[in-house]
């Protein structure tokens, strides 16, 4: 009975979808203020019962109800309480819910919180909203029904997939969907503004704190995604350049474009249709990641179920949407006028660097995430796209990215006074630079080019972004939450490039046989196996080893990696063990079997690459530091009365 | 009138994503066309699943068309494609030739026993020699081998009724032709 009410629920908060897209956009267009009214109170009633639908899944999940196809396929019986409740969203059907859920989440906030938004823009932006909506509900109830009904019911449930069993992967998706489906405002705005066909600094300014919310999301979902990879693959790998993990990276880099080109905006009414670009292409890649993740077009290691019915409709989706506000961009953007002009060294023209780069980045990870495709429909042959493209065409915009981003903190608006500065930032260039040469020859032995430009930028950035509130304490200036942000966030990309540097020159990866009591030595470091033992957990069973690592004599610590065979059948699962430190991570994964009591063991030395998650969460503090400026939560008397005096009189 | 044209580029871009995106969707990306395909099928010589003293060959089919189906116990696929398997024998158009691939010779007789055998025969490949030679990703795949000792197709993943139907019976229908 409860997965039916769930059903009926998606129906009706459907039809509510419908009701909030109509009244939302039409009551603005005719200025009805009972329709914009009826609006705001069908995202209310659609949240409802989007929470109900959910509700009533998590519910067939938690009482193990395997007459619903969804929860035989992807929960067990023996499965943990939490996991069957994560269960909830680690399949097609639960995620749709849960995006569906994330997006009447933002709307409800947008609607509650953007009382200050003259009353024919916020419907709009509802009703936009709404038409997205529309789109998954009806994608949901049409081909992804989560509670259709097993009949007849089964004993048992197929589990779900052995390598969502994780901490990190429970909390992973949804924290990801919050960030994919947040970009949904920026858009919903941006169209409202082209559907008005104007544009002020105000707009820019209740677009920022909702961007950088989603866009932290999305950068704590990233890292996230990237650490559970990292120590549950078993290949101790922490980016795999996969079409998934481009399709979330994608619409990373187009907000963090977006975020930077809001700043001119905002200040200096610039770059206006440009914006409005990034805040259309930033959802629209999430749409597209959807799309790509969903409907099989592309290959990858996460292995999501794929049906081509499924694949038509996002497409058919995202060409309405995506197609649409293109459209609209390409009638109304026109319009839009950037006033000012700048000099070369203002704090504009490297926010355009910024842009310049962060843009060529995203179209080269999106060319080589979907060349396999043009080469497919093209008849070219099968073809595929790995690593080593990505790796060097995403440096060739970083490199320069970086180095314009230690000297652009400082610039100011309008036009520059950077010659005062000038004395101090070459000096923070040169220690760096000096910073990075001996790091490359005392710790790790030996010099590289590419090891020391790495290093080299990554201190230039971290000491550039401490230098601003440093001086500004010093001189007793205030430090608005803006600028901390700024300067935290800058310094988080600073301590990401020094991860990634560290790991990519200087990692030592080795696969052994070894026999219980035999050891190995990498990086100076003693790997013995001391002893394997059979290990039984509550859904599966396994063999754990014990890795003592020594230095010099000295024990360090003991590892417990272990191979797990679930009992619901499958690939077998590797849980590494990973000593963690800050200057490196050793980790171990236990490999196969290779009889007579030898078993291989991948061994790794992984230096600093701890640096790549704190610089991550770093970035997500700055933004949310950035974000909370008391600037964006000041009322708005003045606006207000301000947009009341300039709405055209009906 | 030109100036605002530079704003349509985004929309004619995406437009050109659709189309790509149309095509693509009408492909199986899993497709990987065997290099194989066009060549005369690796030669193999191994012992026989049922009786280690027998040899089972490619040799032993030359002149005709044949199948070689890649399968094994600890393989789900292959308990799935089993049945298609069996009617494909019943039909009897040609034999249908096993590579048992890192198996137990054991479970793999009581495999046969239980489910049926729609094998000619089996040849035993505990190592995966053979299956190196013939590029096997994984199991189940199936090859078809022409008259001319030719590789003429290469199906990876579970063979159905509908696959069968399109992909092997029109090329067995021109092999038999020519």
């Amino acid at each position: 009975m409860i997965p039916e009410i769930g059903h009926f629920a998606l129906i009706l908060a459907l039809l509510l979808a419908i009701a909030q897209a109509f009244f939302g956009l039409a009551g603005a267009a005719r200025g009805q203020v009972a329709w914009m009214q009826a609006a705001r109170s069908a995202v209310a009633g659609q949240a409802v019962f989007i929470a109900l639908a959910f509700g009533a899944l998590t519910s067939a999940f938690i009482r193990k109800d395997f007459s619903v196809l969804y929860v035989a396929t992807n929960s067990n019986s023996e499965l943990p309480i939490f996991y069957r409740i994560a269960a909830v969203w680690g399949a097609h059907e639960g995620s749709l819910l849960l995006w569906a859920l994330c997006l009447s989440g933002w709307t409800l906030a947008v609607t509650a919180l953007s009382t200050s938004l003259q009353a024919a823009f916020r419907s709009r932006v509802i009703g936009i909203l709404g038409l997205i909506s529309i789109g998954f509900l009806l994608f949901m109830l049409t081909t992804s029904n989560p509670f259709e009904r097993l009949v007849p019911a089964a004993v048992e449930g197929r589990d779900l997939n052995p390598l969502l069993q994780d901490f990190a992967l429970t909390i992973h998706p949804p924290i990801l969907y919050l960030g994919y489906v947040g970009f949904s405002v920026a858009f919903a705005f941006a169209c409202a503004t082209l559907i008005e066909g104007r544009l002020d600094s105000t707009w820019a300014r209740w677009t920022r704190p909702w961007t950088i919310a989603a866009w932290i999301f999305l950068t704590v979902g990233i890292s996230l995604g990237s650490w559970w990879a990292y120590y549950e693959l078993g290949w101790g790998g922490w980016w795999f350049w996969d079409p998934v993990e481009n399709a979330s990276f994608m619409p990373w880099l187009a907000g963090t474009a977006l975020i930077h080109s809001l700043a001119v905006t905002e200040k200096r009414g610039l770059f206006k249709s440009w914006t409005l670009l990034l805040a259309v292409s930033a959802f629209s890649l999430s749409l597209l990641g959807t799309f790509l993740v969903r409907s099989g077009v592309l290959v990858s290691v996460h292995a999501f179920a794929t049906d081509p019915a499924r694949g038509l409709f996002i497409l058919g989706f995202l060409t309405c949407v995506i197609g649409g506000a293109l459209l609209l961009y390409a009638w109304r953007a026109p319009r839009l006028k950037s006033a000012a002009g700048f000099e070369l060294a203002a704090r504009e023209s490297f926010l355009l660097f910024n842009n310049a780069f962060l843009v060529a980045a995203l179209g080269l990870i999106l060319l080589g995430t979907l060349y396999p495709l043009f080469m497919d429909a093209l008849n070219l042959g099968k073809i595929s796209v790995g690593p080593p493209y990505f790796n060097m065409v995403f440096m060739v915009p970083m490199l320069p990215l970086l180095l314009l981003l230690g000297i652009g903190m400082h610039a100011t608006w309008k036009r520059s006074h950077l010659q005062p500065l000038r004395n101090r930032l070459i000096g923070i260039a040169a220690v760096a630079l000096v910073i990075a040469l001996v790091a490359g020859a005392a710790v790790y032995g030996h010099i590289r080019p590419m090891a020391t430009l790495g290093f080299a930028l990554a201190f230039w950035v971290m000491g550039s972004s401490l230098m601003i509130p440093l001086s500004r304490l010093r001189a007793r200036q205030a430090l608005p939450g803006a600028v901390l942000g700024m300067s935290i966030a800058h310094f988080g990309a600073g301590l990401v490039t020094l991860g990634i540097t560290g790991v990519q020159s200087f990692k030592i990866e080795q696969d052994v046989a070894l026999a219980v009591g035999e050891a190995t030595t990498i990086a100076g470091y003693d790997f013995r196996l001391a002893a394997l033992r059979q290990v039984q957990g509550p859904n599966f069973v396994g063999v754990e080893a014990d890795v003592l690592i020594s230095s010099d004599g000295k024990t360090i610590t003991t590892l417990h990696p272990q191979k797990r065979l679930y009992n619901s059948g499958g690939n077998p699962m590797t849980e590494a063990g990973i000593e963690v430190g800050a200057a490196r991570d050793l980790f171990v994964a236990l490999g196969e079997d290779l009889g007579q009591g030898r078993w291989s063991l991948r061994l790794q030395y992984k230096p600093l690459i701890r640096y790549i998650w704190l610089g991550a969460l770093l970035i997500a503090l700055g933004g949310g530091i950035a974000g909370l400026d008391r600037r964006y939560r000041r009322v708005k008397a003045g606006e207000t009365a301000m947009d009341a005096a300039t709405e055209p009189s009906r | 009138m030109k100036a605002s044209l530079r704003f349509l580029v985004p929309a004619v871009l995406f437009a050109a994503l659709v189309g790509f995106f149309v095509v693509g969707l009408q492909k199986d990306p899993s497709v990987i066309r065997s290099p194989l395909i066009g060549k005369p099928a690796p030669a193999f010589t191994l012992e026989s699943l049922e009786d280690p003293a027998r040899k089972v060959g490619a040799a032993d089919f030359a002149g005709r068309p044949w199948l070689l189906n890649v399968w094994a116990t600890w393989c789900g696929g292959c308990r799935q494609e089993h049945a298609v398997l069996l009617e494909i024998t019943r039909e009897g158009r040609l034999p249908l030739v096993g590579l048992n691939w890192r198996d137990e010779r054991a479970l793999a007789q009581q495999w046969l026993a239980q489910l049926g055998n729609p094998y000619a025969s089996v040849a035993f490949d505990p190592e995966g020699r053979t299956a190196i030679d013939w590029g096997v990703y994984g199991a189940p795949e199936t090859f078809l081998i022409g008259a001319d000792g030719k590789v003429l197709h290469k199906q990876i993943g579970v063979m159905t009724q509908e696959i069968w139907r399109r992909d092997f019976l029109p090329l067995l229908a021109a092999g038999k032709g020519s």
